[in-house]
């Protein structure tokens, strides 16, 4: 029961799958996005740089497989060599050789890591809890806070059997009702908790994720480069219950100043419901927030 | 390397009063042969093996495009907490003590496993724990839903079912142990008197360290559902913030125990590919020793490397520096071994038979599961891949290829062996390319998933992933058709087929070949005289009579 690889019939399906797949593979999304932090740039080299490793050994490694099922082949006549059973040289080196490249790639993941951790220094908090199954989001000393949930259209459109296509519904489970304001250029400093269950908060163009925790809190910082504005998507990434598919993410990025025009909207709109302490010490926060360079 | 010296007969040695058994169902429950358990673990593991495979449809037929068609939230996520929990406990760990029970007294010159009672008991446990578990789905408050993980305070939110998946999990954890002493203690004390340890066949060799796994990690995993019963019905906080306890503590318990159990899955599938590929390139294995070492060195290093399936939960950076380290060394060991398989194909004189064709499937997709597996140890990377279709795509690389290939290519190594009969090659290697084309088909795509940002557990998805969703669930329906070959063809060669000679395969080499196709009942009565290395002298596949 010989496999004869060359017989070209046998390859047919696999190209026919090759060819109908390659439009879907260049008109689509097949790598971690670069992001819009300094952080996410770095990660996403990171990544390539462990993924162009790993093609570099698959070619080796997978290139001698490759050529030891083409040519030592009992078909084509090929006699064993049982005397080839061990070689302390070759074993030996293959070895060392993994341990050096695992060493090049710890050092880069290192550094990163240990900038990903630090969180000194940041300009605004805001404290990120979830709950089953909607995000609250609390401007630490601004007065502001308020509730994040799945957009409306999104909502209805996921139900079970609700005949809506979501493909005619914007930003499909991507969007919510109030999302998550912040400046760019600012670092921001997220403490992350939960109010019931695990969750994981996770926007991917920022880079990273950090899990929920009751109890606990996280944290986990962002600075959006400077022009970056916009709007930024993700979803809760921890399984949180029956609704975990339904509570995403999403981050505006403003411009520091209409950041700090939204955050004295807000404030004026909360301001019946907010501690007065809290709202008279707010404003000079904002206009700090405005004013850093 | 063994020589057989001694041309006792042992079929003829039979004596008939082993060989009585009573027949009918008691010759099934009753049974203390280590040949009859053997076949009881893996019909029930085939049998397990298509109730998760059908979980698994439903999934990815729920996934085939965005909105909801099929299922409820709730449910789907029964669904992938089930079809996690009955393809480990319930198709891949029973196939290996399955496997376990009908080759390691034939591979060892034993006439059966060391504690046949209890291997009897430890089989029949399993339907029970099968039965609560699958049954919980119908009792109020539907399934387990939280994950086979079962993180609390999420899995303490689930209604009757969770003392019932608890329960299951401890009887599964009690028959795993008992299995696990049962060929720990065959093969230290029923392997030939000038057996060394160095001369084992690597498929004992990795279930022997397996085994100690098992008994390592099965307790703690025990006690990890425990403390959620008695957080749940007996007031205790071990996972409350609120009680000063830490729901963190759980994911450390359960990953101390998780890790370990990722190589229970796969140790034995470097077993067997370490038998199968000496065999059809007729050639030893390349590096014997190394290949035992490297084993061993997993083994341990699988004990401290557990809070990498956990980077997101905030822990010191010491602790993160740690596990990324201790997780990249891994690969050095897993190298060795994937280096010495191929060097043992070079300037051999290879052949293709079904197992074979599994067995290079798993080295090279296996391959592949452990190059996801290095990304995903570089900690600000996994920042990004953690709980997105990234790992999905990982793990079920080194899961499928990896242990269930594994269990196929052992199965089509020894199935002429146990049956007397050679089953349809033909379809065989039908069934080979429809499951390596197709798996491809269904978990290549999901790593695009993932990067490209779709997080695990959901039942529903934006619209930009629906291209690749689409390829994924044409894969698995594919996939999960292809499998019904698996049973059939089994079926085919128990009921008849040519006729299988001692040897079954040109390049076979170890004591199982030397017993009659089908052995007897009770293996080897009489010890066999077996020279080993080098008494033996040079090696020779063909010195076997």
């Amino acid at each position: 029961m010989v496999m004869n690889f060359a017989s070209s019939w046998r390859r047919l399906p696999l190209w026919l799958a090759l060819a109908w797949a390659a439009p879907v593979f260049a008109a689509h999304d097949l790598n971690m996005p670069v992001g819009v932090t300094e952080l996410s740039a770095e990660i996403y080299a990171l990544h390539m740089k462990i993924f162009w490793w790993c093609v570099a050994i698959a070619i080796v490694v997978f290139g001698f497989m490759i050529y030891s099922i083409a040519t030592f082949r009992k078909s084509k006549g090929a006699v064993a060599d049982v005397t080839l059973t061990h070689s302390r040289k070759v074993e030996v080196v293959w070895t060392i050789v993994p341990i050096v490249i695992l060493v090049i790639m710890a050092i880069p993941a290192a550094k990163t890591l240990i900038q990903i951790e630090d969180t000194r220094n940041s300009e605004l908090s805001i404290k990120v809890t979830g709950y089953q199954w909607k995000w609250h989001y609390d401007y630490l000393d601004r007065g502001v806070n308020y509730f994040s949930q799945l957009a409306q259209p999104s909502n209805a459109a996921r139900q079970l059997g609700s005949g809506i296509d979501p493909n005619t519904v914007e930003h499909y489970l991507l969007d919510v009702d109030h999302p998550l304001v912040v400046p760019e250029g600012t670092k921001v400093r997220l403490l992350v908790t939960a109010n019931d269950v695990i969750h994981a908060w996770w926007v991917p163009d920022f880079g990273m994720k950090k899990d929920a925790i009751p109890g606990f809190v996280n944290e986990m910082w962002f600075k959006v480069d400077e022009g970056k504005t916009g709007f930024y998507r993700g979803q809760c990434a921890e399984l949180c219950g029956r609704d975990h598919g339904f509570m995403p993410i999403v981050v505006e990025v403003k411009t520091k100043a209409d950041f700090a025009t939204w955050l004295e909207a807000q404030k004026a709109a909360n301001k019946p419901a907010a501690e007065p302490a809290t709202a008279a010490a707010a404003p000079d926060a904002a206009t700090t927030v405005a004013q850093t360079p | 390397m063994a020589t057989y010296a001694d041309n006792h007969s042992h079929a003829s040695d039979a004596h008939g009063h082993h060989d009585e058994r009573p027949s009918g169902i008691k010759r099934w429950l009753f049974t203390t042969n280590h040949k009859d358990i053997g076949t009881l673990y893996l019909v029930f593991a085939c049998i397990m093996f298509f109730v998760g495979g059908a979980f698994a449809m439903v999934i990815r037929a729920e996934l085939f495009k965005p909105g909801l068609q099929i299922v409820d939230p709730g449910l789907f996520n029964e669904f992938t907490t089930l079809h996690a929990l009955v393809m480990i406990f319930g198709a891949i760990m029973p196939a290996w003590v399955g496997l376990a029970n009908w080759m390691i007294p034939m591979q060892i010159g034993a006439p059966d496993m060391a504690l046949p009672r209890m291997n009897n008991y430890s089989f029949w446990i399993l339907p029970f724990a099968f039965t609560l578990l699958l049954g919980s789905m119908f009792v109020p408050g539907g399934g387990p839903a939280g994950g086979w993980t079962l993180y609390p305070p999420l899995s303490l939110q689930a209604g009757n079912s969770l003392p019932m998946t608890v329960f299951a999990i401890h009887l599964m954890g009690a028959s795993s142990i008992m299995g696990a002493i049962n060929i720990i203690v065959t093969i230290t004390n029923l392997r030939l008197k000038n057996m060394s340890l160095l001369h084992l066949p690597l498929f004992v060799w990795t279930w022997l360290i397996t085994a100690y796994l098992l008994i390592a990690v099965m307790p703690v995993l025990a006690g990890a559902v425990t403390m959620l019963l008695t957080d749940h019905f007996f007031g205790t906080r071990f996972f409350s913030a609120a009680g000063g306890g830490d729901p963190v503590m759980f994911q450390h318990i359960f990953w101390f125990f998780g890790h370990p159990e990722v190589y229970i899955l796969v140790l034995p599938a470097f077993g067997i590919v370490s038998e199968v590929i000496p065999a059809f390139s007729r050639k030893p294995l390349f590096g014997y020793d190394a290949m035992v070492y490297a084993v061993a060195s997993i083994a341990f290093l699988s004990f401290i490397v557990w809070a990498h399936h956990m980077f997101t939960v905030g822990m010191p950076l010491a602790a993160q520096l740690f596990f990324m380290l201790s997780t990249m060394l891994i690969a050095v060991p897993t190298g060795v071994k994937v280096f010495n398989w191929t060097a043992t194909m070079w300037r051999g004189s290879l052949s293709f038979e079904p197992p074979m064709l599994f067995a290079l499937a798993f080295l090279f997709l296996f391959s592949i599961g452990g190059f996801s597996g290095l990304m995903l140890a570089i900690v600000p990377a996994d920042f990004q891949y953690q709980d997105t279709y990234f790992v999905v795509a990982h793990f079920h690389y080194v899961l499928v290829p990896g242990a269930i290939f594994g269990i196929m290519a052992g199965v089509y190594y020894w199935l002429p062996k146990w049956t007397g009969h050679m089953y349809d090659m033909k379809l065989a290697t039908w069934h080979f390319w429809l499951s390596a084309i197709f798996v491809n088909v269904l978990f290549f795509p999901q790593h695009f998933l993932g990067l490209a940002g779709m997080p695990r557990r959901i039942p529903d998805y934006a619209t930009q992933f629906t291209d690749w969703n689409m390829v994924s669930s044409i894969g698995a329906f594919a996939f999960g058709l292809s499998q019904l070959l698996f049973p059939y063809i089994i079926w085919k060669c128990v009921r008849g087929g040519a006729k299988a000679t001692d040897d079954v395969w040109e390049g076979s080499h170890g004591l199982e070949w030397l017993l009659p196709s089908p052995p007897p009942y009770h293996s080897w009565e009489t010890a066999p005289t077996i020279q080993f290395g080098e008494e033996a002298g040079e090696y020779d596949p063909h010195a076997k009579h």
